[in-house]
């Protein structure tokens, strides 16, 4: 496990990831990321057997402690006009996007 | 005795008494604010004038006129012989990372800077429906990325009170900055991987990361679901139990919140530590950290003025009746922060691909020719540095083709995190601890500019603190001394769970038993300089 991020993933991690960076802002972020990798690859040397679960989180929830499934319904949302007041674009009540890239099919 | 020097348990008491109003502690706090705080942190905030560089800089957001409208709520209740609640007229402040209704909630970032919050987070609500006053919101690393407020969006950032030249710590450097400048007497901040304990060390507070799921993350914008925790900041332990004590409990609106019933923490928090079983581990004494061209970790003794504080802490409550547990196994402690930087990476990308310029927050002003370039520009213009780095890691490590090698395995090794704590703490186990001692910080207050911008080293401020978060366990820093350059050192306690008890018992002990040392006399150099 040694991998490194290369400048051709970089591109397709930014891209999947929809930033956008100049040349000077992608050296720092590529050079940070192979840094901070070189600290994860600590964790090759961790002797794992296979009855080692994986930790979603820490804390254990038990019956006393963990909260009951709430009902399945809908509510009607309390402050709808304030919500669509932190829209950047809004229209009859809809969030309004840009055209969505699309391709026809025959 | 000005009215800020008294903690929040006593100023409520005498709110609640008469013998203040709540409106007086607002006028007091507010002027406090003024005398020590500067500008607050805005966007593009320029350079910074001599004053600049002198003063605090915790807010973000003051929000007085809503103050006072609490504080006068809350005479008037008083007025009416109503129970106005246990904080009673205390004034709070809270880390801009958490939702408070018709208030502007950044996360510092600008991404969010229009933001206002149509709603408030569950802790929050809890606090102000027990009489507390919020002062404002208080400045953070952006989104909380960071171990030193100065990723801010919003400059300029905090600085620390001890020494305005350094770092307040972080990513809660606005909380803890302002209760130790005595702007306002509690502060809400969150704890992912130490971003309650690392500042308050650094501050010369107390500051609380409770077990998780102790308190609930309602309105908490999330950086790691499953390591953030809510937390009080304080000025003395009482004060943080008694704030927890306000907070914790059950929410049906958040699924992670234990159902657990709630202690009252003030009970019983003066009873000593005689019998009590506290440990000491060398696996938290020593600094490890990455060489920078090889990646190999490298080791080294801890500062004498940190060891030393820790080890005379350990001898303080062996003279309270406790019992020191020597050479405590914590092994898997120290692959805290490369475990960090896996898991909390993969759950910030995964919180993070909400701001996309749709629904609330920045949307770029320039041009685009589709959805997707409206995203690109949104987010890349939005976000700094920090929330991009961790976006980028997390994508890549919990990628199909490298999840196994890195995710997967991340969660494992925090299993065996996990395992030595259980172990520690096992009642019939080897070591039988109540707590474990360890210093807070690897080292005190560094100075702002000098690891900003490394972002591996400045991840390694957080290698004694970060386990607990893995682990879910309580943890607490109290102030434990000053270093000979007059800078605070924090002390670390760590207890099983839902054990807050255990750590406001020991942390109240130590106060009460260096209560007159002379430490605890000195005074943050912006108050002296306010002539506060």
């Amino acid at each position: 496990m040694s991998d490194e991020i290369t400048p051709e993933l970089f591109t397709k991690l930014v891209d999947l990831a929809a930033f956008a960076f100049d040349p000077t802002e992608a050296a720092y972020l590529r050079q940070e990321l192979n840094n901070q990798l070189k600290a994860i690859h600590q964790l090759e040397g961790v002797p794992l057997s296979n009855d080692v679960p994986p930790a979603a989180h820490g804390v254990t929830y038990t019956s006393e402690s963990r909260p009951p499934l709430r009902q399945d319904h809908w509510g009607p949302c309390e402050n709808p006009d304030e919500i669509l007041a932190q829209a950047p674009q809004s229209e009859a009540r809809y969030f309004v996007v840009p055209d969505i890239p699309h391709t026809e099919l025959d | 005795m000005a009215i800020l020097d008294h903690s929040a348990f006593e100023i409520a008491k005498k709110v609640q008494r008469g013998e203040l109003t709540a409106v007086d502690v607002l006028t007091a706090a507010l002027d406090h604010v003024a005398a020590v705080d500067g500008r607050p942190g805005t966007l593009d905030g320029g350079a910074l004038s001599e004053e600049d560089q002198a003063k605090v800089h915790a807010f973000i957001t003051l929000t007085e006129k809503r103050a006072r409208r609490q504080a006068e709520a809350i005479d008037e209740r008083i007025r009416t012989g109503e129970n106005v609640g246990p904080l009673a007229g205390v004034p709070i402040t809270i880390k801009d990372i958490y939702c408070v209704k018709d208030t502007p909630t950044t996360a510092a970032s600008r991404i969010l800077a229009n933001f206002v919050a149509p709603y408030t987070a569950t802790p929050v609500e809890r606090l102000e429906a027990a009489g507390a006053v919020t002062l404002g919101k208080v400045n953070l690393d952006e989104f909380t990325y960071g171990s030193s407020t100065e990723s801010s969006a919003f400059q300029p950032s905090t600085r620390n009170p001890w020494d305005p030249a350094r770092v307040p710590g972080g990513s809660s450097g606005g909380s803890t900055a302002a209760v130790a400048a005595r702007e306002g007497c509690l502060s809400l901040g969150t704890d992912t991987a130490g971003s309650i304990r690392q500042p308050a060390a650094f501050c010369g507070v107390v500051g609380l990361k409770p077990t998780y799921g102790r308190v609930s993350r309602y309105g908490l914008i999330a950086f790691g679901s499953s390591l953030d925790c809510p937390g009080p900041v304080a000025r003395d332990v009482r004060d943080a139990a008694l704030m927890l004590s306000v907070m914790a409990g059950a929410d049906p609106r958040d699924s992670t919140a234990a159902t657990l019933p709630v202690p009252n923490y003030l009970d019983g928090i003066d009873r000593g530590v005689k019998g009590m079983r506290i440990g000491l581990s060398p696996d938290y004494m020593h600094i490890n950290f990455p060489d920078p061209d090889t990646g190999d970790i490298l080791s080294q003794s801890l500062p004498d003025e940190i060891r030393a504080a820790t080890l005379r802490a350990a001898e303080t409550l062996a003279a309270q009746g406790a019992e020191i547990i020597e050479n405590v196994s914590m092994p898997n402690s120290a692959y805290g922060i490369p475990v960090y930087f896996v898991i909390s990476r993969v759950e910030a990308a995964s919180n993070l691909h909400r701001f996309d310029g749709v629904k609330y927050g920045y949307r770029t002003p320039s041009e685009f020719r589709d959805l997707h370039e409206m995203y690109r520009k949104t987010r890349a213009e939005g976000f700094g540095l920090q929330p991009k780095l961790r976006i980028l890691m997390g994508m890549y490590v919990s990628a199909a083709q490298y999840s196994e090698h890195y995710y997967q395995r991340a969660l494992k090794v925090r299993s065996m995190i996990r395992s030595d704590f259980e172990t520690a703490f096992d009642p019939g186990g080897p070591y039988q601890l109540d707590a474990l001692l360890t210093p807070t910080t690897p080292t005190t207050a560094f100075k702002i500019a000098d690891i900003y911008g490394d972002s591996v080293l400045m991840q390694y401020a957080d290698q004694f603190t970060v386990p607990a978060n893995h682990a879910g366990v309580p943890a607490i820093s109290i102030p434990g001394g000053l270093s000979s350059e007059g800078l605070p050192i924090g002390i670390h306690l760590i207890a099983p769970d839902f054990a807050e008890t255990t750590l406001f018992r020991a942390g109240y002990a130590f106060e009460g038993a260096t209560a007159d040392a002379d430490w605890r006399k000195v005074k943050p150099r912006v108050l002296l300089q306010a002539g506060l």
